[in-house]
């Protein structure tokens, strides 16, 4: 993962929340790289940090501090003033969310909300504008853009909207998109055209994605490169092909291991992983998952407190590192 | 009737003499939302059986009714036609005095755990509320739900906590606990395990198979997700718009799915497997579900079928046997395979 080449490069991204019950370290040291014309997943559960990571990079993390380094295209944005970061906002980097419904304003219409993003971004003229937002309809595929244009959010289906996000995400062309969980609301027919449309326009336009889904299906059908998250951390990252067919953490087998999976004619019990994902309020001195871990139950009493002790720090071969300290790789006894 | 003779007896046909539910033409309209807009017909005269210590899934995409199903056949709402019968009795229309004896029998299980239960209850009082309202004593409840809490996994000791000092896996624990309390034979499961993480999920699942085979209960399996409706059921009943389109023994319908619907469903799952993700072939539907309260003329999902003739645009196809020697059942005029 050569820095050279990379768009986005985040390096030991720490967020940290204020709350009553004292500070939250929602993100906690997390780099990675995203590089033109490919897509990182970021796979985890609830109050993993997936979420946050991708509010931190777009600098709209109310309330939280941040620290550590976040680069688009070697320019520095953590503690960028939000007049220039208003500025890339937007233009270079954009971002989709879950619920389209809550992130489209009800009294405009999406065609005057599309042009209005783009005279912002390029001081465009109003008939300018409109033709752009009209284009940018019928790029993600929405039927008759040019009438679905004078119409509100509330006229679209929960897919069509969806587009409408697409559609002013890349209306500025940008060259990063963050998607969070874009297709986690919308039916599964619905999911597999959005999924489409996303990946049909990073192969046209060379743009590099941040894919942020709980879902493993969805990363192994258009991610490139994965990183797993657990506990605000990361656990294991590596290129889609290698994860899934020999992850070297306990947490990324054990969500393997645990799916219910179509294509298999298996009607043994699930394996699943015991307990549930952890607080942040309460973090564990030592490995996240280690409460959970078959691997640290399975060691030896100086390993398990090594488990439950220390934290793992990042490591392992090259373009697939993992934060345990008895990770399986291929040949290697765990 | 018993229970363990019937189950293996229907778990292929589900059309044995006596089957423990048994739907006919089911169909719910709710009045539009606005004086002069039209009815939306939510369920559209649907019929199968659940034969007692079975696992009959139920799925579809958003509004295709089969939540609808679930709440009629537990009667939250009353049809307002068809039939429900229940141990070959009638229960569609029964008053809620005359339900009450029935709801030991009928129980169910509620997508998202911490909004069904009350946040102001102890685990205690909403695991023994049941049976207190079926007439047992407050201590006699109480020791019930101890022993209900260790049958789920939880820890009879935390029987004074509050939902809130639970996780999501865990209140769906106690969910479940709730609707066993008072031995029930059929339990509706609306989506149960779509709100948990997915590490969770699997958890839920193992359990409510254990539950099923100790207990020896029917479940109608209601959800969206087709790998966990794959993983839990003995026969799949696909919905779309407030009709069943395919039904039959989950083998026959996942290995060879007979309606095109079906097909393009099974194909819009993401495998977690990047090399099949690639190599697959995938038939993506266009455009969204309707809505239920403007429905297609004809067969129902013409304008999004790929096969779509002149004939499905104005005649309705009926749910029929798929081919012969097999109890699978399809609703379209050009089903695969035939």
């Amino acid at each position: 993962m050569a820095d050279a080449t990379s768009l986005l490069s985040v390096r030991d991204l720490t967020v940290t929340f204020p709350t009553k019950r004292g500070p939250v370290r929602a993100v906690d040291t997390l780099s990675f790289d995203v590089f033109p014309g490919r897509t990182l997943g970021i796979v985890g559960e609830s109050g993993s940090g997936k979420s946050v990571t991708s509010l931190a990079v777009m600098g709209l993390h109310t309330g939280a501090e941040v620290s550590g380094s976040v680069t688009l295209d070697g320019r520095e944005l953590v503690g960028l003033p939000g007049r220039e970061l208003n500025g890339l906002r937007g233009r270079r980097m954009a971002m989709i969310f879950q619920d389209p419904l809550s992130s489209l304003h009800p009294y405009y219409t999406v065609g005057e909300q599309i042009a209005e993003h783009h005279r912002v971004h390029f001081g465009s003229r109003r008939a300018a504008a409109r033709a752009r937002a009209v284009e940018a309809l019928g790029e993600v595929g929405i039927p008759e853009p040019r009438r679905r244009a004078g119409e509100y959010p509330h006229q679209f289906s929960g897919g069509m909207r969806q587009r409408v996000m697409i559609a002013m995400a890349l209306a500025c062309e940008p060259d990063l998109l963050i998607a969070d969980e874009p297709t986690t609301a919308l039916d599964v027919t619905v999911q597999a055209q959005i999924l489409e449309l996303i990946t049909r326009i990073q192969q046209d336009r060379g743009l590099a994605v941040v894919m942020i889904t709980h879902d493993l299906g969805v990363v192994a059908r258009v991610a490139h490169d994965v990183l797993v998250m657990y506990g605000g951390r990361a656990a294991e990252h590596a290129p889609v092909d290698a994860l899934f067919a020999s992850p070297a953490h306990p947490y990324t087998r054990g969500l393997l291991d645990s799916l219910p999976r179509l294509d298999d004619d298996d009607d043994a019990p699930l394996r699943a992983i015991p307990g549930s994902p952890p607080s942040l309020l309460e973090p564990a001195p030592g490995c996240a998952f280690a409460p959970r871990c078959p691997r640290a139950a399975a060691g030896s009493e100086e390993e398990r407190a090594r488990c439950a002790g220390e934290r793992p720090l990042l490591g392992g071969p090259d373009g697939h590192p993992a934060a345990c300290h008895f990770p399986a790789y291929e040949g290697v006894a765990p | 009737m018993t229970t363990t003779t019937t189950a293996t007896a229907t778990a292929t046909g589900g059309t044995t003499a006596a089957p423990l539910l048994s739907v006919r033409d089911l169909t719910m309209t709710f009045p539009g939302r606005r004086a002069r807009s039209a009815p939306v017909r939510a369920v559209d005269g649907i019929g199968f059986d659940v034969a007692a210590g079975e696992t009959l899934g139920l799925v579809g995409e958003s509004g295709c009714g089969k939540s609808t199903t679930g709440r009629m056949i537990v009667r939250l709402l009353e049809p307002t036609a068809g039939s429900v019968s229940y141990d070959g009795r009638d229960i569609s229309h029964l008053s809620q005095r005359e339900l009450k004896p029935l709801r030991r029998d009928l129980q169910m299980v509620f997508q998202d755990p911490h909004s069904s239960l009350n946040p102001r209850q102890t685990v205690a009082r909403i695991i023994s509320d049941p049976l207190m309202v079926q007439g047992s004593s407050a201590s006699e409840a109480r020791g019930r739900a101890a022993e209900l809490m260790d049958l789920v996994g939880l820890i009879p000791e935390h029987i004074d906590r509050y939902p809130h000092e639970f996780s999501g896996g865990q209140a769906q624990r106690i969910g479940i606990a709730r609707a066993l309390a008072t031995g029930p034979r059929l339990v509706v499961a609306d989506e149960p395990v779509s709100a948990l993480d997915v590490s969770v999920q699997a958890q839920i699942v193992n359990l409510m198979e254990r539950l099923q085979r100790e207990l020896g209960l029917a479940y109608l399996f209601i959800a969206h997700d087709l790998s966990v409706v794959k993983r839990v059921c003995d026969r799949v009943a696909v919905m779309y718009l407030g009709r069943i389109v395919e039904i039959g023994v989950k083998e026959r319908v996942y290995a060879a799915p007979a309606h095109p619907y079906t097909r393009a469903l099974l194909s819009a799952v993401p495998l977690p497997d990047p090399a099949a993700e690639r190599s697959r072939e995938r038939i993506t539907l266009l455009g969204d579900p309707p809505s239920p309260a403007a429905p297609p003329p004809g067969c129902t999902f013409h304008p999004r079928c790929p096969k779509a003739q002149e004939i499905c645009r104005t005649e309705a196809p009926l749910l029929r046997i798929a081919a012969p020697g097999e109890a699978r059942q399809v609703a379209c005029h050009f089903p695969e395979g035939s």
